[in-house]
């Protein structure tokens, strides 16, 4: 049996996909900085926090990172609704994807701060410098700087898990491959195409969060 | 027909678990062959394999997990295959499973000495035989934690089956909403369970990895 590839189709429907991968920025930027703020407030809490405060970020870290990506989408967008909290599709994404990114983040970022030498912390308290001007420039600051590799490799890796959404029919880009199949019956062309589509993304975000690095830690 | 959430479910739930430990297992199998050869092939002495096995890695680590399985379970039938979820969900996550193991790996190769490569040469070994009995036995020790660790993320994904009606937890969980109409308490069961398969593999790892910087 021969197969003649038609792309035709696939890019005749380009503005729908380019809609689709709106929402994929959308929810890649958005994650990436709320769960950036929350490991990063939950990695601090983990190692300076009370003992109760330690164990709840520990709870919610392990729940987060030994169940899938996908079941905790679904307690968002279906679970919830019994119990009277009701979202669309875009938000309950967003909510998912922050919390799973925040304990990956956190236990990223938790890494890097324990790695800062405890004679580094010691040199700034006899300089005068308060709790959280420690915190900030010798703790935080050089352990960001650390673990950056780390934490970019999360981000690409948040990007690409964000296709996921579109099982909860939040109209990202996957979302929008799965139309134009229907639509079209070109399955192994719009796959193609879409996963070249991601690829370029993952390359572009790499650049993206590598300029950042130079911007943030080299420059100054 | 709409009914109770019964302790049957549940019992059905975690016979489901059986279908996420099979797929794991031949995920790990597939991608432990693919593995090997991307980990062998990157630090191969030729440079054009290097560089094919990088391409591999990177063109893997950059497309989502869910166009492999789309591909394989939809675009199969192009070449006019009929492909069952098995044998779809069993491609794709070989060449997933074997992208991650296959970086794993190599990192762990490349963290023997310079010197014990050296000192194989000047035994007189070749190529291969420095890596079967010099490197290859002191890198499965450094191997062994991150390995258990990306089965955690293996077991997880797995989940994403379900997409393709691989019948497994996650999908069993889907079905069992369908006729329960009880999703709240069906994920977070399919989530418990996952947690408890999950969890302790997690808790291995990390202790391995400690006894590993111990020994150091």
């Amino acid at each position: 049996m021969t197969y003649t590839f038609n792309f035709r189709d696939v890019f005749a429907a380009w503005e729908f996909l380019a809609d689709g991968l709106a929402l994929t920025l959308l929810l890649s930027g958005v994650t990436i900085v709320a769960g950036f703020v929350i490991g990063t407030l939950c990695a601090a809490g983990r190692v300076h926090g009370p003992p109760w405060l330690r164990l709840a970020i520990a709870t919610y870290v392990e729940a987060i990172r030994n169940t899938p990506l996908i079941v905790q989408l679904f307690l968002v967008f279906f679970g919830l609704p019994s119990a009277g909290i009701k979202f669309d599709a875009v938000t309950a994404s967003l909510i998912a994807l922050t919390i799973n990114l925040g304990a990956y983040t956190s236990e990223i970022v938790r890494a890097g701060i324990e790695a800062i030498p405890r004679s580094q912390i010691e040199a700034g308290a006899a300089m005068g410098l308060s709790g959280v001007q420690i915190f900030r420039y010798i703790v935080l600051f050089p352990a960001l700087k650390i673990i950056y590799p780390a934490l970019a490799s999360q981000f690409v890796l948040l990007m690409l898990a964000t296709s996921i959404v579109s099982q909860i029919s939040a109209p990202d880009l996957f979302h929008a491959a799965s139309i134009v199949q229907s639509r079209t019956f070109r399955d192994f062309e719009i796959y193609a195409v879409v996963a070249g589509a991601y690829l370029a993304l993952a390359l572009i975000f790499r650049l993206i969060l590598a300029a950042i690095y130079q911007l943030v830690f080299v420059r100054r | 027909m709409i009914r109770e959430l019964a302790f049957i479910d549940v019992l059905y739930l975690i016979a489901a678990m059986r279908w996420t430990l099979a797929l794991t297992a031949i995920a790990f199998a597939g991608g432990a062959v693919v593995g090997l050869s991307v980990a062998l092939l990157r630090v191969s002495p030729v440079a054009p394999l290097r560089w094919l096995a990088m391409l591999y890695v990177h063109a893997v680590q950059g497309t989502p997990l869910l166009a492999w399985l789309f591909v394989f379970f939809f675009g199969l039938s192009i070449v006019g295959i009929t492909v069952s979820p098995w044998i779809a969900a069993a491609a794709a996550y070989s060449i997933y499973a074997g992208a991650f193991l296959g970086e794993i790996w190599r990192g762990c190769l490349q963290s023997i000495p310079r010197t014990q490569w050296e000192a194989g040469a000047s035994l007189g070994l070749s190529f291969t035989e420095q890596l079967r009995h010099v490197i290859i036995p002191q890198a499965v020790r450094v191997a062994i934690p991150p390995t258990v660790g990306f089965l955690v993320q293996l077991i997880k994904n797995t989940s994403l089956a379900a997409v393709i009606g691989f019948v497994e937890l996650t999908r069993e969980g889907q079905l069992t909403t369908a006729t329960t109409f009880r999703p709240f308490s069906v994920y977070l069961i399919v989530a418990a369970l996952y947690f408890a398969l999950c969890f302790p593999l997690t808790r291995w790892s990390r202790r391995l990895e400690g006894r590993l910087h111990v020994a150091r």
